[in-house]
């Protein structure tokens, strides 16, 4: 298992998608410059009521859970031991790495006082009690973690170029502006690539022992995540308030990682024109309804044991919500039970979009929807305030697209096709 | 080699799952010892006695607006900025007085401010320890250098009560702090309760004031709910209320005796104790890792490949 499981996707980077995801970015980067000279109240509806809004919902709590793939995957290959995924983990690390980074940026943007945040690092001013200490210390970790685990393709990308657009844009600013080369340029380019490849090897020995840290600390969050809102019981309602959240914010997030490593695979392999990697994403598809299972019944099991199974078939607003996101969730994991359902890519991507779009609405439900200060509040998210949001994703999908384009990311296609027909 | 793979996956689900559901049932082993309530600072505000006169609001914002950072509220009819007109309590307004009338007969002022818990859920949550209860007059602080605006203040506080700068671009939460750095610093009472003209608002012990409520209540059975609203809401708080309406009418929830924080830090506490269950998860899953790399290197050398180094990635 090489590097050579991995190849970079020869491509133009100037595509009419980049053109538009890249006005959307900058769209949503004004208004973040507009936020932090008028305060957050001039681009957002959030009140004192609804102290958390689509930023924290979406970007922090949903966000994080779909950038789950990169966890998923790193406990799928290396603690149940199928080395045959390897080869899909690079680009699922790098879209957990764009989504977390991504929102530990949304939590600085949503935050008031960013320039205080060094105080989570200063021991006098640490809160174990609280669960966003925990989150907050963890998503910066793991952030880390995650970038420590892409290096390797950036350093296998360091090692073999030739400098080809430095070399060619310093020409070029030589014939415009007179500007010189500066001296002994190569020598220094070429000492970058004596570092890189003296520093892969010694990165591979250790990077099992990141790689583990990067499957515990995920588990650490992403329980608190759940944890977060235990504090609110008299706000949140009754369907979603219980002592369970952790345990169930967990496990929403691992299937929510499965699932999107298949749309992610599904969706980059039909816009890349590459072949669909079928039989990985049968396989990744059997371990959701299991993971599904234990979810739903946990939920079950608790609202029974409180009592509250009347109020989730009520039919009111909440009951609603919580009735849409429970039938997505239980549909799609029912689809993926059927053998020959999940052998069709056609079905395998209706399903795991079912169950993203019935996690997501779960952790929407607990942030949001079933949040209730008092009478009087409502919240709503504004213009401004989503396009922020859709710039931050839109920013995402540019940075994966440009640097697959780049990178060696996704799966080498001959060594799947020898791998494939070995085991065929 | 799925088999024993599956069954090393599900054990370790198993691991994670008792440490989270072991702890829920030790979960009535408080750390902190019992304190005591009896000399802790606060205020009892008789709403019968309230005539609305808002003396209170405008000495709050005279003495505290330098330091907490208050200013006066325009209202709409206000071309010329006349009055203070807050709506609500807000990033600018610390304490508020407000009318509720049901029909000509029955009506009732009330005060809105800090309620100074025993057991504060925004200082439970506070990730920075911006939110401080001092442990001998029980006031609940703010301290803007600490804080990093987070809010989740607010989402905790069952009573609503921290607020935030909405539209300023250096905004922070504001909230009561029984001027402890004014005028309790310099005339040891509060701004509210030495304004008052009507002595609705007492300031004191919290032991006297409870005692001066049940007095009254005993007094004049007639006059009040039977009730001191805080002496047992959320584990006790050191601002009580004595009204003739019932309280939730008035804009204060009903709440449960025991505080919603500590029910979160049992969680919370449980799950990471003296850190041992992410260590162990951790060292768990570094023995699985290791072993399945070796495994898959032995299997490499046996298929004649050479086989390459461990943990590539």
């Amino acid at each position: 298992m090489g590097h050579d499981e991995y190849q970079r996707y020869d491509a133009k980077i100037l595509t009419p998608s980049f053109i538009v995801l890249l006005a959307l970015t900058l769209i949503g980067f004004t208004l973040i410059g507009v936020r932090f000279v008028k305060g957050i109240g001039a681009v957002t509806n959030m009140s004192d009521g609804y102290p958390w809004g689509i930023w924290i919902t979406y970007d922090v709590a949903t966000g994080t859970a779909i950038a789950c793939g990169g966890y998923a995957m790193a406990i799928l290959i290396y603690i149940r031991n199928h080395m045959r995924y390897h080869p899909m983990i690079r680009s699922a690390i790098l879209t957990s790495m764009f989504g977390y980074g991504l929102a530990g940026f949304s939590v600085m943007v949503d935050v008031g006082r960013p320039w205080n945040a060094y105080n989570f690092f200063i021991p006098s001013k640490w809160q174990a009690n609280s669960a966003m200490f925990e989150v907050a210390l963890c998503v910066m970790a793991y952030t880390t973690v995650l970038a420590l685990e892409f290096m390797p393709a950036i350093l296998s990308y360091l090692e073999k170029t030739d400098w080809e657009t430095l070399q060619a844009l310093m020409d070029r600013l030589h014939k415009y502006t007179g500007i010189n080369r500066p001296e002994m340029m190569d020598e220094r380019l070429e000492s970058v690539k004596d570092l890189a490849a003296w520093l892969k090897p010694r990165l591979d020995k250790i990077l099992i022992f990141v790689i583990v840290l990067g499957i515990t600390l995920p588990t650490m969050h992403q329980s608190s995540l759940g944890s977060l809102l235990l504090i609110a019981s008299t706000k949140l309602h009754p369907l979603w308030h219980t002592g369970f959240l952790p345990l169930l914010f967990l496990i929403n997030c691992m299937f929510i990682g499965y699932s999107i490593a298949i749309l992610e695979s599904i969706i980059s392999c039909y816009a890349f024109k590459r072949p669909f990697e079928l039989h990985e994403l049968t396989g990744l598809a059997k371990i959701i309804p299991w993971l599904t299972v234990i979810w739903l019944t946990v939920v079950i099991g608790d609202l029974a044991w409180r009592g509250q199974l009347g109020t989730a078939l009520s039919l009111d607003f909440y009951s609603r919500f919580f009735l849409l996101e429970f039938c997505l969730i239980a549909g799609g994991s029912l689809l993926l039970f059927s053998g020959r359902k999940r052998s069709s890519i056609r079905w395998l991507f209706v399903s795991a979009a079912l169950i993203v779009l019935g996690g997501a609405l779960y952790r929407f439900n607990v942030y949001l929807i079933g949040f209730n200060p008092g009478k009087g509040w409502h919240y709503f998210p504004a213009l401004a305030e989503l396009m922020i949001t859709l710039g931050i994703v839109a920013f995402e999908i540019l940075g994966y697209q440009v640097l697959v384009k780049i990178l060696p990311v996704l799966p080498r296609l001959h060594t799947r096709k020898q791998l494939d027909a070995a085991k065929a | 080699m799925a088999r024993p793979s599956r069954r090393q996956f599900l054990k370790i689900m198993g691991v994670t799952g008792a440490t989270l559901l072991a702890g829920r049932s030790k979960a009535n082993a408080s750390d902190e010892p019992a304190q005591n309530y009896d000399d802790t600072l606060g205020m009892l505000y008789d709403a019968t006695k309230c005539v609305g006169c808002k003396a209170c609001m405008s000495a709050c914002k005279r003495v505290n607006s330098d330091y907490g950072s208050l200013a006066y509220e325009k209202a709409d009819f206000d071309k010329d900025s006349l009055w203070d007109a807050p709506k609500d309590l807000s990033g600018s307004t610390r304490t508020l007085i407000k009318l509720f009338k049901e029909s000509d007969k029955q009506w009732s002022y009330v005060k809105y401010s800090c309620m100074h818990c025993h057991k504060p859920s925004c200082v439970s949550v506070c990730p920075v320890s911006a939110m401080t209860r001092d442990k001998i007059a029980g006031t609940v602080d703010y301290n803007k250098n600490a804080c990093i605006g987070c809010r989740y203040c607010q989402i905790a506080c069952a009573f609503n009560i921290p607020k935030f700068q909405w539209d300023k671009a250096i905004p922070q939460i504001v909230k009561c702090d029984l001027c402890k750095s004014t005028n309790l610093l310099k005339k040891g009472i509060t701004a509210c309760a030495e304004t008052c003209p009507t002595g609705a608002i007492m300031f004191g012990k919290r032991k006297e004031l409870l005692a001066e409520a049940h007095k009254r209540l005993q007094e004049h059975p007639d006059k009040y709910i039977n009730q001191v609203y805080g002496e047992k809401e959320v584990g006790g708080t050191n601002h009580l209320y004595l009204a003739a309406m019932p309280f939730n009418k008035l804009g204060l929830p009903i709440l449960k005796e025991e505080p919603p924080a500590e029910f979160s830090e049992k969680i919370q506490h449980t799950i990471y104790k003296g850190f041992i269950a992410p260590v162990a998860l951790y060292s768990t899953l570094c023995f699985i890792a290791v072993k399945n790399m070796k495994k898959q290197e032995d299997d490499q050398g046996k298929h004649g490949h050479d086989g390459k180094k461990k943990g590539d990635h």
